[in-house]
């Protein structure tokens, strides 16, 4: 039964964080790369003020799938980097914790590239 | 100036005729309304080449060489080559007249280039300046795809007021000798911008564009829209003719059944175009198509084609640009004698 | 005097358009983005889970970095194989917001522009579409440092 709540949670937050950028993408015209760019400081936003690790705690994956999750890996990176480093962790601290994800983006991205070709969409 | 009438139309007194056509089209195109009137369907979008720039360029090829062929002419023959697409620098164009060897003249008017051309090269062969022109113009989806919007397989949805860009190509070859359908006039358009700023609704940029040049049209000459079998605009897809034909009556003028758009015509309802066609290659795969062919069988003697275009570029509209439009007319009549 | 003619015949003639234009049909949209989007993090849950269970010595932190790792994977494997648009046709935000709509607008221009060369084409024009979150994640995560360096 626990299980099951979990991933209700997962689901719930998950979803609704997904449907707030459909709405705004139908609503404001943004592109997906302006909803991408929103997304991701309102996620570091709200980490730095402290209410992304409730959600996080409550959501789980529901809360770091989303790309707000990305925003707030770099701003918890920051805020990290500054606790051990000083200033220097500032400049290091959001790409450390980021590091892995960046990475196997762009290497999975070339890599895909090689391999594959676009088709014409369909639809 | 006697060729004049009006502020913009001109007459062709000697009639230049569409002595042969040729429309080459991809393959949702091929599933869409006119699957039987196009002359070749492709089966595979890149049309074995490496890249869909490559494959608008061989379809471009394709059409002007299969109507020439049909002209019963040689490419040595040919005073004039007059084509444009939608890419940047107009390259599938003139790389393509690379082939021919022959004189080119490049010209771009967005999707309104069909009728652009047509106006162009009807001059020269009126004019008798020269004897046998082939006007081409086609589109690819996925070259306009990635110059204009996003990557072909990025997970974005398209709006409902977007148009489907043809991957298409036309070709007509003009000539003073020959049989074929006449061209009477041509209604050159004025640059009309009524501030519409939405990349995604084009339509609606064109329409005030293809109002000016109508309207323009049918006070030079004298005329009304029923004297029209078909009055055929270029592709303002589905919302783009509602808009158009809101401000015709607007403006005195309403539009019966014989009003129609290339774009809104092209693809049936399954195929989730939104609000339709697009491109050059739309008219003018439509025009060589669809049009002269019915005009062949009688069912339209007086044609308006009035392809339009919006002139609009990547960085214009991120610079917060409105989107101009422009619209040129060509009256194309039903040869007499080509009875059957 | 022209000008200003055009500006309020304009403006009008926006405000129309506007009024003729048809909406998205919002709900239905709405429901597939939260469908998708949910589904999609339920089942980096599942990942999460089974490293967990899995690799026991490992932490919920170092799994969750794996739980991304893996998604944007297949998210960058889906692009390749054409899939990924077409769950983006429906699926709208579902697709875009979760971290695999941040891998699909990474290897989709690398595969676009794979024609113009391997430098110039791929790598290039690899950060066309995500270029911008990369950078207002970057500064933003530098300020939120810089903000926590003096309090």
């Amino acid at each position: 039964m626990d299980i099951f709540l979990t991933y209700l949670k997962v689901f719930a937050v998950g979803g609704l964080i997904c449907m707030l950028g459909q709405l705004l993408i139908i609503k404001t015209k943004l592109t997906s790369s302006r909803i991408l760019v929103l997304f991701v400081c309102i996620g570091a936003i709200l980490e730095a003020v402290g209410l992304y690790e409730p959600i996080a705690n409550f959501a789980k994956a529901g809360a770091t799938v989303p790309i707000t999750g990305f925003g707030r890996s770099l701003a918890k990176g920051a805020i990290q980097g500054v606790k051990e480093m000083g200033f220097l962790g500032a400049f290091a601290g959001g790409l450390t914790a980021t590091a892995a994800g960046i990475t196997c983006a762009v290497v999975s991205a070339f890599v895909m590239g090689l391999i594959f070709n676009s088709r014409t969409k369909k639809y | 100036m006697n060729n004049k009438i009006g502020d913009q139309t001109i007459i062709f007194k000697n009639e230049p005729k569409i002595i042969s056509h040729y429309s080459v089209v991809g393959e949702k195109e091929g599933n869409g309304n006119f699957k039987n009137y196009y002359h070749y369907i492709l089966k595979d979008d890149l049309f074995g080449e490496k890249s869909f720039e490559h494959a608008e360029r061989k379809m471009l090829e394709f059409a002007i060489s299969n109507s020439i062929k049909g002209a019963n002419l040689k490419i040595a023959d040919i005073d004039l080559l007059i084509g444009g697409d939608l890419l940047n620098q107009i390259i599938s164009a003139s790389f393509t007249a690379r082939h021919f060897d022959r004189p080119f003249l490049g010209v771009y008017g967005a999707c309104s280039t069909m009728a652009e051309s047509l106006a162009i090269g009807a001059t020269f062969v009126d004019g008798k300046y020269l004897k046998n022109v082939v006007c081409a113009t086609g589109t690819h989806f996925s070259t306009a795809e990635r110059q204009y919007r996003f990557p072909l397989e990025l997970g974005n949805q398209r709006p409902p007021t977007s148009q489907w860009t043809v991957t298409g190509a036309g070709s007509s070859v003009l000539s003073l000798n020959g049989c074929g359908h006449k061209i009477k006039m041509a209604t050159l358009g004025k640059v009309t911008d009524y501030g519409i700023k939405d990349v995604n609704n084009m339509g609606a940029a064109m329409a005030p564009a293809a109002m000016s040049t109508l309207i323009s049209h049918f006070k030079d000459t004298k005329t009304t829209p029923d004297d029209y079998d078909l009055i055929l605009t270029g592709d303002l897809g589905k919302l783009g003719s509602e808009i158009l034909m809101d401000l015709m009556e607007h403006n005195g003028y309403k539009f019966g059944k014989n009003y129609n758009d290339c774009g809104q015509m092209i693809y049936n309802n399954n195929q989730k175009t939104f609000q339709g066609g697009s491109g050059c290659g739309c008219s003018a795969a439509v025009l060589n198509s669809f049009v002269l062919k019915k005009m062949d069988e009688g069912v339209f003697k007086r044609v308006l084609f009035a392809a339009t275009g919006a002139l609009l570029s990547t960085l214009s509209s991120q610079q917060g640009d409105t989107i101009p439009g422009i619209c040129h007319a060509v009256v194309i009549e039903k040869d007499d004698k080509k009875e059957n | 005097m022209k000008k200003e003619k055009h500006l309020s015949r304009n403006e009008q003639f926006v405000k129309y358009v506007e009024a003729k234009t048809p909406k998205t049909k919002t709900f239905p949209t709405l429901i597939w983005a939260y469908l998708v989007g949910g589904i999609i993090c339920m089942i980096g849950q599942g990942i999460n889970d089974a490293l967990m269970a899995i690799f026991p010595k490992m932490g919920q932190e170092e799994a969750s970095t794996w739980m991304l790792i893996i998604l944007i994977f297949i998210a960058s494997l889906l692009t390749g194989l054409g899939l990924y648009d077409r769950i983006g046709v429906f699926a709208g935000g579902g697709s875009i917001v979760p971290i695999t709509g941040f891998s699909n607008s990474i290897t989709s221009p690398a595969m676009e522009f794979k024609k113009e060369g391997i430098i110039f084409g791929l790598c290039v024009k690899m950060f066309s579409v995500a270029g911008p979150v990369l950078v207002c994640g970057l500064v933003i995560s530098f300020i939120t440092g810089i903000i926590y360096l003096f309090i």
